[in-house]
């Protein structure tokens, strides 16, 4: 799991963990918020917001999961702009970036950490 | 002080003048007005005979200079110069005084004194309009209803001539060439490459007549008919006349300027005439009494008047004087380099000459050969770029060595430093080397810092070579994951047996991958034949088209492509179509491909939007995937009451053979009845025209931002030998093609090119046709409709979801107005990520 500190936030079930598969995302509803949450080959799950900032569409857990340079990383499926899935920072245009949320795994489900 | 500065003539040779002055007169010493005949802007004349392939005059463009000390005025030629006063007058009565004038009015075509040279479908072929007009013509007599190919005869076997031939051939027309001297391309060439260059011009499509001239024109029946001095008459529907141009030189012979014996306003080696306040470049200049009809001394004699006006010391060398050529003419590649008909006293030559591989290579030498003197190469002008700089200089090697096949390699390390790699632009071997060892470490890069092989383009194997002797690598890698390219990668899983992206990447590359090799890998697998594109590890790799069957629209919504082979569907078929579109709340539009698009689809909409399609017996109609796309075609002889063929029934045969087939990039096709062309075949990956006697097969068209016509591959096929050479075409494509590239480059990038291509895959060169066929085979007896296979499975349907904790409910950003009667998306929102 990604370190994150758990301290202040509302954690919120996404879904059981047998719906994530390796190397891809699955958008998430909190509301008004969309979360994208991504399985890495490593076992790792990351969350970012949904909304691809260079088109306004709700859509990068559909994007292609990778690296660069050792970097796990998504690929918008837009306009291709990848985005860093630990710090959100699109790797293309470094000063834009993405939401980034704590996310768990607690007794099979996943949660998302909202503040 | 701000001088006054009025150049005459807006073709090449005075935008090269206009945008050199604006980039060095650092202190704006002077004020530019271009007055220009044409009403067009500057445009590309060497580039002229792509516009009858599809590229537009505003491609042919040169960069226009916006700029406070510039004006432009098109459409308004100079009538008058009045060299007492400084003034010029213009066609509308304007009238400029200048500090100095720059004559760049170029040159006019010359149409020999023959009786009817003025009768319509009589042309020139100079200029844009010019070429308006002949396709105009062309098309006009192809409208018309008679049987026959329409022809043209073509006056002029130089380099234009030929152009213009072959501009023609591919305007539907059958081209005659009629040449005054013994053989075509008389200034480039000498005989023996004239010889075999008739020979190979002959073999496409072309009628060659040397040795005779045009007597007269005459109209018979609505028809032209050009008579020969050798008594031979000639039907044609256009006449071309290419016969060489004349310098422009009207307004400087009336101004009481000199001019040389044939033309041409005398210059200094300033570029200037005999009065100091004007200059002449390009065409209509005569340096030392001759003039230069080629681009590159326009361009050069532009940099030295733009020096002298700004006070510098240019002047023109001999080597910017270098009539050098070296083109591909009607698929035959020509140069000619130096003293390339051994005028120089006692000069030797040395010729190989093989007519049965179609190649003629000579070198002259000095008498005492140990320089090389200039040089002709016809059917493989390979070693051009090598040869032409070390005119001048000691022969490295063997003269003879140096041209025969198998003989010795020369390398850029033979070139002397101050061998200009780019003759266009006057760039030596010292300056690109200096270049690499400052960091420029690819062609672009060089291209960029030393404008080397940014004209004509045939330096840049030399400067390849460069690199590679600085030892930088060219890299062919993917990316960063895999060091291969696309076609080792396909090699790999081909031999291995690899079956998922995790083992290639652990075996043969870095890191996790990435969207650039994922997708390449996926699709490599399909192509060889793993299965569902969904199933297991397979789905992780699909970039979100192939992840969801469909396509991805701006808003996130997903656009609907049911398969209709041909573009041929029922009533019944329409209806369920429009139902489902209706009940959906889809939008629906016609594609370019003769099918019906549905977009504004959701993803969780997708399956029962399917469940419909598949139950009426659609099947997918892959617009998501980089695969076969669909073969459009004409009614062909089921109604058509001109068809020669069944084009409707061939078209379905081809898409639902080659349906699913996974490529390197998306693949378009078309099947045409007849040579009237409906389908737009030519426009395709592959396409096919209907003759007489069976098929015709052509290969590499392409619409999109190159757009390229489809070349003739092989002709009056029947119906199995074209489906077996299709089969083999793809699969050679499909197995050597770089990622994203379309049959069109991957044609123009391949040694050899289309004879290349045609000699592996009709003729079989490398014994691979079977395998490759074997391989379309397999591909047509494994397919399966990918979307039932969805419907048909419980695990994949489930990824089908707008959100995994609310499966149904619809992403709040999508919305919807309603335009022309149809949905269409609200433009989302945007934070300003962009300016």
């Amino acid at each position: 799991m990604t370190a994150t500190i758990d301290a202040g936030l509302r954690w919120e079930p996404a879904c059981t963990v047998d719906r994530l598969m390796p190397e891809r995302g699955v958008a998430v509803l909190l509301g008004e918020q969309q979360v994208a949450v991504f399985l890495t080959h490593d076992g790792a799950v990351h969350a970012i917001g949904n909304i691809d900032p260079f088109s306004g569409a709700a859509v990068l857990s559909r994007g292609l999961v990778g690296d660069r340079a050792g970097v796990a990383t998504v690929a918008s499926p837009v306009y291709k702009q990848v985005f860093d899935l630990q710090t959100g920072r699109c790797l293309d245009e470094p000063t834009v970036s993405v939401p980034v949320y704590a996310v768990r795994a607690r007794g099979g489900t996943i949660q998302i950490g909202l503040p | 002080m701000t001088s006054e500065l009025v150049v005459v003539g807006n073709g090449m040779v005075g935008h090269r003048l206009v945008s050199a002055l604006l980039d060095r007169d650092t202190t704006h010493a002077w004020r530019i007005t271009v007055l220009g005949e044409e009403e067009r802007p500057a445009y590309d004349r060497v580039a002229l005979s792509s516009y009858v392939d599809g590229t537009t005059a505003e491609q042919l463009t040169l960069p226009e200079r916006t700029d406070p000390r510039l004006r432009t005025w098109l459409g308004d030629p100079v009538v008058e110069l009045d060299r007492a006063a400084r003034s010029v007058r213009t066609a509308s009565g304007r009238v400029l005084r200048y500090d100095a004038l720059v004559l760049a009015t170029g040159s006019f075509p010359f149409v020999p004194p023959v009786p009817g040279r003025d009768l319509p479908g009589c042309f020139v072929y100079r200029t844009l309009d010019d070429l308006d007009a002949i396709m105009e013509a062309a098309e006009a007599s192809i409208a018309e209803p008679r049987p026959g190919r329409r022809s043209a005869v073509v006056v002029g076997g130089g380099l234009l001539g030929l152009e213009a031939a072959r501009a023609l051939r591919s305007l539907g027309l059958s081209p005659q060439v009629v040449e005054i001297a013994p053989r075509l391309m008389p200034v480039q060439v000498d005989e023996g490459g004239g010889a075999l260059l008739r020979r190979l011009v002959e073999s496409s499509e072309l009628a060659v007549r040397c040795g005779v001239s045009v007597a007269g024109i005459s109209q018979e029946r609505g028809r032209l008919v050009a008579a020969l001095s050798d008594g031979i008459e000639l039907d044609a529907d256009v006449v071309v006349f290419s016969a060489g141009i004349r310098p422009a030189d009207a307004l400087a012979r009336a101004a009481g300027l000199p001019v040389g014996e044939r033309g041409g306003v005398l210059v200094d080696a300033r570029c200037r005439t005999q009065d100091p306040n004007v200059w002449a470049i390009g065409e209509c200049a005569a340096l030392e009494g001759r003039t230069y009809g080629l681009v590159a001394p326009g361009y050069a004699m532009a940099e030295v008047v733009a020096d002298r006006l700004l006070d510098g010391s240019a002047t023109m060398t001999p080597a910017e004087l270098d009539m050098s050529t070296q083109l591909k003419m009607l698929g035959v590649d020509v140069a000619s380099f130096g003293d390339a008909h051994a005028t120089t006293p006692g000069a030797l030559e040395v010729v190989v000459n093989d007519p049965v591989a179609g190649t003629y290579a000579k070198l002259v030498v000095s008498d005492d050969a140990q320089t090389l003197l200039g040089g002709v190469l016809v059917g493989d002008a390979s070693k051009y770029a090598t040869l032409r700089p070390l005119v001048g200089a000691p022969l490295p090697a063997d003269p003879v060595a140096m041209i025969a096949p198998g003989g010795v390699e020369i390398g850029a390390d033979a070139l002397p430093g101050t061998a200009q790699i780019c003759s266009c632009n006057a760039v030596t071997k010292d300056a690109v080397c200096a270049a690499i060892h400052d960091g420029a470490h690819d062609v672009p890069a060089l291209k960029a810092c030393t404008a080397a092989g940014t004209s004509c383009g045939s330096c840049v194997p030399v400067l390849k070579k460069l690199l590679a002797q600085a030892g930088v690598e060219q890299s062919t890698a993917l990316c960063e994951h895999f060091a291969h390219s696309r076609a080792e990668l396909f090699e790999i899983v081909a031999g291995t047996g690899i079956t998922t992206f995790s083992e290639l990447v652990e075996r043969h590359g870095t890191g996790r991958g990435c969207d650039i090799c994922k997708p390449a890998v996926a699709s490599i697998l399909a192509s060889l034949g793993n299965g569902h594109v969904l199933a297991g590890e397979q789905a992780a790799l699909q970039d979100t088209n192939d992840a969801f069957l469909a396509n991805l629209q701006r808003n996130g919504t997903y656009s609907v492509v049911p398969r209709i082979p041909g573009g041929e569907v029922t009533p019944d078929g329409l209806i369920t179509i429009g139902e489902v579109a209706r009940d959906f709340g889809l939008y629906t539009k016609i594609t370019g491909g003769q099918r019906i698009d549905m977009f504004g689809a959701r993803v969780e909409q997708l399956p029962a939007i399917w469940r419909r399609l598949v139950d009426a017996g659609f099947e997918s109609g892959h617009a998501y995937g980089k695969a076969l796309r669909t073969v459009k075609s004409c009614v062909g002889t089921t109604w058509c009451r001109f068809g020669v063929q069944d084009s409707v029934g061939l078209a379905v045969a081809l898409e639902l053979r080659y349906r699913g087939l996974r490529a390197p990039h998306k693949i378009k096709s078309g099947v045409s009845g007849c040579a009237r062309e409906c389908a737009e075949a030519r426009s395709k990956d592959f396409g096919v025209i209907a003759t007489e006697n069976g098929w015709n097969l052509y290969v590499g068209g392409n619409g999109g931002f190159t757009p390229r016509h489809a070349e003739l591959l092989a002709s009056d096929l029947d119906t199995d030998t074209l489906i077996a050479v299709i089969d083999r075409f793809l699969m050679f494509y499909i197995r050597t093609a770089d990622r994203l590239q379309r049959t069109a480059s991957w044609i123009e990038a391949m040694e050899g090119g289309l004879d290349h291509l045609r000699a592996v895959v009709v003729e079989d060169s490398l014994g691979i046709c079977a395998d490759l066929e074997a391989a379309m085979d397999a591909h047509v007896g494994n397919y399966a409709d990918e979307w039932r296979g969805v419907l048909e499975d419980e695990e994949k349907l489930a990824r089908f979801v707008s959100f995994v904790n609310a499966p149904d409910t619809p992403d709040p950003t999508i919305s919807f107005v309603t335009e022309r009667g149809q949905p269409v998306p609200v433009p989302i929102g945007l934070p300003a990520v962009r300016s």
